[in-house]
């Protein structure tokens, strides 16, 4: 079971660790600056979710820390979503892109809190007070884009329909969701698609947004270690300071 | 002759150190050097996030990465505030952009070097910080009350990025040769730019000795260059690093540090739009600036379309 308790915690951890990477990306393009400051507020809270979930992998590991599952840690090791891996296309992407993962996290850690896992309900506690903000902005923005001009609603559209498939992946139970649900530690993935499909639907219509048949999409998912094309670049980017310099510390 | 008067109560209020607010008088001249100091201040604020940012995806730990995107995240909070003090001089945050983007307005011109390793993000918090709350702390002190008020507040912050940035340089200094290398490349490479940021001296700067009497500058460029100097070798000795300058040395009758004459000829140079990164700093900005334009358009159609259901309900 403690390996699937790792496996879960990597989950977590890598999947707000490599979205908050996407946001730092976008640093100082943001159409606003006040959108600037808060899509860096999310970036912050992400990053600091990734570090408590990566933190507790490490000691249940042993011999390793954060900053190692981080930084030297090869590419088929990580377990982050295929979702977060998805590049910046355009403001629209950035934001459907969040929102999806704003919904899943809203109900994740909602669920998380009954964790019997006393590390996991207690990360899941601090981190669905941010997820609740997170939410209200994407809401907001979803609303604004597919409300606003038809070019805005083209857009949020499209970036609806491309990343819809790797929603495929949020809801698909491996041999770690169905060890953690055995455990009481956390739900099934297939267990929250309900809720999140309501979420999702009900703002998507709300915004004149059509929603998009589901895919299945793939076979193996970023949660089992295969991941897309984009990784390998995110990853080199991230890595290159600890691996030029092996015996440096930060 | 009613100017005159105004003029004359305007100046009593100055000698006083009553604050100008947003609706008093002013002389429109005082007006103008505030937009253009005040939007200068801001645009150097939002540019200022480029070099860091180029480096946030890049920060070797899960620290290092958290708190550079902290401070990148409080440059743009400064430069919302400075934006908003701008505007109650009545002009708006679209046209300061405009102007920027024009080339009409500018930014501090150290931003137009480039972040090439791990150091810089130590030497630009250090250094260029270090170099903008000097100034920043005796701006506190503007006649202008909104200008002054968002200086109390950046103030507070801008002192944890320059610990943010001294930090970087003690890890650095203390670790591997090459590590410790790195530090000392940088050193020699922001030293210089940070010494300009000044900008020049008393005897050749345009807008000084009026910008004093209205008390919009509190003291001259030279008396912060040189507290600047004085405060950053000490720091800089602390470090075990040597600062590129064979004529630095102390002055024992006048308790400062003496030091090379500044190569203006590159700081005019790089003003005038031929540093290594001017053209990279605006491009980047306008991109995203004309990116973004279809998004605020269409956050204006919605808050017109959600404001008019509210009338009609």
């Amino acid at each position: 079971m403690k390996d699937e308790l790792i496996d879960y915690c990597l989950r977590l951890g890598d999947s707000s660790l490599i979205l908050s990477h996407r946001i730092a990306e976008y640093c100082s393009k943001a159409p606003i600056l006040e959108e600037d400051l808060a899509i860096t507020n999310v970036g912050l809270d992400l990053l600091g979710q990734a570090e408590n979930f990566l933190n507790y992998a490490a000691k249940l590991k042993g011999n390793t820390t954060a900053d190692l599952l981080t930084f030297k840690r090869k590419e088929g090791d990580f377990r982050c979503l295929h979702l977060v891996q998805t590049p910046n296309t355009d403001f629209a992407f950035i934001l459907a892109r969040q929102f999806l993962m704003d919904c899943y996290h809203q109900i994740l850690f909602s669920q998380l809190l009954n964790s019997k896992d006393e590390t996991i309900s207690g990360i899941s506690k601090k981190a669905i007070k941010e997820v609740k903000y997170h939410l209200d902005r994407s809401i907001d923005w979803i609303k604004r884009l597919g409300l606003g001009t038809k070019e805005s609603n083209e857009r949020i559209q499209n970036a609806i329909n491309d990343l819809w498939m790797y929603t495929d992946e949020l809801f698909k139970d491996n041999s770690t969701d169905l060890s953690m649900d055995n455990n009481k530690i956390a739900p099934l993935s297939s267990s929250l698609k309900d809720e999140w499909s309501e979420m999702v639907v009900n703002t998507l219509k709300d915004s004149e947004i059509e929603v998009p048949e589901d895919i299945y999409y793939s076979l193996k998912y970023g949660k089992d270690g295969f991941h897309t094309e984009y990784l390998g670049y995110i990853l080199a980017e991230m890595q290159h300071l600890p691996l030029l310099y092996p015996d440096a510390s930060w | 002759m009613e100017n005159e008067r105004k003029l004359e109560e305007f100046q009593q209020k100055i000698d006083a150190n009553i604050k100008i607010e947003p609706k008093d008088w002013m002389p429109e001249k005082y007006r103008q050097t505030l937009i253009r100091q005040i939007s200068q201040h801001a645009h150097s604020e939002i540019i200022g996030m480029q070099p860091e940012g180029n480096w946030l995806t890049r920060a070797p730990s899960l620290r290092a990465k958290k708190i550079l995107m902290a401070k990148i995240q409080d440059e743009a909070g400064h430069g919302l505030y400075l934006y908003c003090a701008a505007e109650t001089l009545g002009v708006k945050r679209e046209q300061f952009l405009q102007w920027l983007h024009e080339g009409k307005a500018k930014y501090s011109s150290v931003f137009n070097y480039p972040t090439l390793t791990w150091a810089d993000m130590g030497a630009v918090g250090w250094l260029v910080d270090g170099a903008a709350i000097v100034n920043q702390v005796s701006l506190q002190g503007t006649s202008y009350g909104p200008y002054s008020r968002a200086m109390v507040k950046i103030c507070m912050e801008e002192s944890f990025h320059q610990r943010q940035g001294f930090e970087i340089m003690v890890q650095l200094a203390k670790g591997t040769e090459e590590q410790k290398q790195m530090a000392q490349d940088a050193l020699n490479r922001w030293w210089w730019p940070s010494i300009m940021m000044f900008g020049p001296h008393d005897s050749e700067s345009a807008h000084s000795n009026q910008s004093l009497k209205w008390k919009i500058k509190r003291e001259s460029n030279d008396e912060l260059r040189q507290r600047y100097i004085n405060k950053t070798i000490e720091q800089g000795h602390h470090l075990g690093l040597t600062f590129p300058d064979p004529n630095l040395k102390f002055n024992e009758e006048t308790k400062n540090y003496d030091y090379s004459p500044i190569d203006w000829d590159e700081f005019w140079n790089v003003v005038k739009g031929n540093g290594p990164g001017n053209k990279l700093r605006i491009n980047h900005h306008i991109k995203a600036h004309e990116d973004g334009k279809w998004v605020r358009e269409a956050a204006k159609a919605y808050s017109k379309k959600i404001n008019l259901s509210k009338k009609i309900a």
